[in-house]
């Protein structure tokens, strides 16, 4: 299978500490990866070295084999994707305007902007807030503008940073699967960060166990979860406790 | 009381009976009033935004300057530019002075600071995490200052009713640059000092509601502006 996405030796250093060091990791076409871990461990730094918001202070960045300029990427290049951040950060105007930002960002016509809208306000049954300021919104809906405003983007990579933590449990449930429908009759390859084994197990294709900045186990998630290597195990040893 | 009654009463009459002197002088203080807080606002904001969003040497020692600026005595702004237009100063060979773009470059000069300093600390305010939203949707530089200054808009606007309110009241810099010349420099605060000196207390409480309605309308203007699908 092709790489869609490549690192080799990407390091994060914040004056002397290491934020994160990932020595190689190779995200296929398609797939979704899920990221775990506990506070700290680096999942949001690496989101955003990965989606080149940030970057990183050492190593190499492939995009379909091609190597990526880290220091200068074109803006034609980060377009490809779309990204939710772990804060969700909408802005102060309607929800309608809100989803429509990245499209207008493209210059997307107003005639399939607004069909496009509608389409994923649908998707994530928020259209009877079209017209509502967004930042009067509940904490779930507002969750559903930032995956409207990603998803709408049409991304080859769609990065997430613990996109649901705000959902209520039926909620999520009937959000999960829509998303993941969508997401596998797209096949966009999806990185997808999360705090929630259920939401992971639903999800994600290959897991990977960040801690302390390194990627120390990753493999199919049922594997992870269930035969954790040294390492691994004490967080998520430590998560099942918080299930049960 | 009997002046204040008698002096209202004369006031009215003349509004109403529209005394063109007193509409000319009206129209030049809303011309030159909007003039400069326009030019205020095109360099204002955008000065605002470069100081708020982007670090540079010296960066600090602008902002002390702006700051400094925000309380600059309209006598002190009169003054220089009265010696930037005096007959053998550097712009004196324009004959700029006793006109109203005298007035003006002096209401620009004190409503400036105060736009890049109110414009600045709104930027300084928002969140980091803003921008990055706004990178990650793919915005160019143009257009992530663009959303930025939609998310900031009230304390824009805040900084633009600010600086009107400097420029309609102030007398100081208007009576120094422009010499208070009937016909030709005399705006409503000017006239309003020279009639009280005069004793003119009617003609001066005529001018002065003149002069209120005028900021009223336009801080009215402003704030719908400002305020405008708020819900809160
Ligand atoms: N802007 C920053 N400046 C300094 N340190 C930071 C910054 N952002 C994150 N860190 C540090 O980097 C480490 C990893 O953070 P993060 O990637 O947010 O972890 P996670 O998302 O796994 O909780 C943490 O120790 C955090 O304190
Ligand atoms: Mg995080």
């Amino acid at each position: 299978m092709n790489p869609m996405i490549r690192l080799e030796n990407i390091q994060y250093t914040n004056k002397d500490r290491t934020i994160l060091s990932v020595p190689s990791l190779s995200i296929t076409q398609g797939e979704i990866l899920g990221m775990m871990g506990p506070n700290g461990a680096g999942k949001s730094t690496l989101i955003k070295i990965l989606s080149c918001l940030q970057a990183p202070t050492g190593g190499k960045l492939y995009y379909k084999n091609a190597e990526l300029p880290i220091s200068r990427i074109p803006l034609e290049q980060r377009r490809k994707w779309a990204v939710v951040l772990q804060q969700t950060l909408i802005f102060d105007t309607t929800v309608f305007q809100n989803v429509a930002a990245g499209l207008k960002i493209r210059k997307v016509p107003r005639s399939q902007i607004k069909q496009k809208v509608d389409f994923w306000l649908e998707q994530f049954g928020i259209s009877h807030l079209a017209k509502k300021n967004a930042h009067q919104l509940s904490g779930g809906e507002a969750q559903r503008v930032n995956l409207a405003r990603a998803l709408i983007l049409d991304p080859e990579v769609l990065y997430l940073d613990e996109p649901f933590t705000a959902l209520d449990y039926p909620t999520k449930v009937k959000l999960l699967k829509d998303f993941k429908a969508i997401i596998k009759q797209t096949k966009t390859t999806t990185i997808f960060v999360s705090h929630d084994v259920t939401e992971i197990q639903f999800m994600c294709d290959r897991l990977a166990i960040l801690m302390d900045g390194h990627i120390v186990q990753i493999g199919s998630t049922a594997n992870v979860l269930n035969n954790p290597n040294q390492y691994a195990s004490p967080f998520i040893h430590d998560m099942s406790l918080h299930i049960e | 009381m009997d002046l204040l009654i008698e002096g209202l009463k004369k006031a009215i009459e003349m509004l109403i009976s529209g005394d063109p002197e007193i509409f000319e002088i009206t129209w030049l203080t809303l011309r030159v009033s909007l003039t400069a807080v326009l030019i205020s606002t095109f360099i204002g904001i955008p000065a605002g935004v470069i100081l708020g969003l982007t670090s540079f040497p010296g960066r600090r020692f602008v902002l002390i300057l702006i700051n400094i600026g925000m309380g600059l005595p309209p006598v002190v702004a009169g003054l220089w530019i009265t010696m930037l237009l005096w007959r053998s100063g550097p712009l004196g060979s324009f004959s700029l002075l006793y006109s109203p773009f005298a007035i003006i470059m002096a209401q620009i000069l004190v409503s400036l600071p105060i736009i890049i300093g109110l414009t600045c600390s709104a930027f300084q305010q928002m969140d980091e995490k803003m921008l990055l939203q706004i990178k990650a949707l793919g915005a160019t530089r143009l257009q992530t200052v663009r959303l930025l200054v939609r998310e900031v808009k009230i304390a824009i606007l805040a900084a633009v009713i600010a600086g009107f309110g400097r420029v309609i009241a102030e007398v100081g810099a208007a009576m120094m640059v422009g010499g208070n010349i009937r016909g030709e420099t005399r705006i409503l605060t000017t006239s309003i000092v020279m009639e009280v000196s005069k004793g003119n207390f009617d003609v001066a409480l005529a001018l002065s509601f003149l002069l209120m309605s005028l900021a009223f309308i336009i801080t009215f203007l402003l704030t719908n502006l400002q305020q405008r699908n708020r819900v809160r």
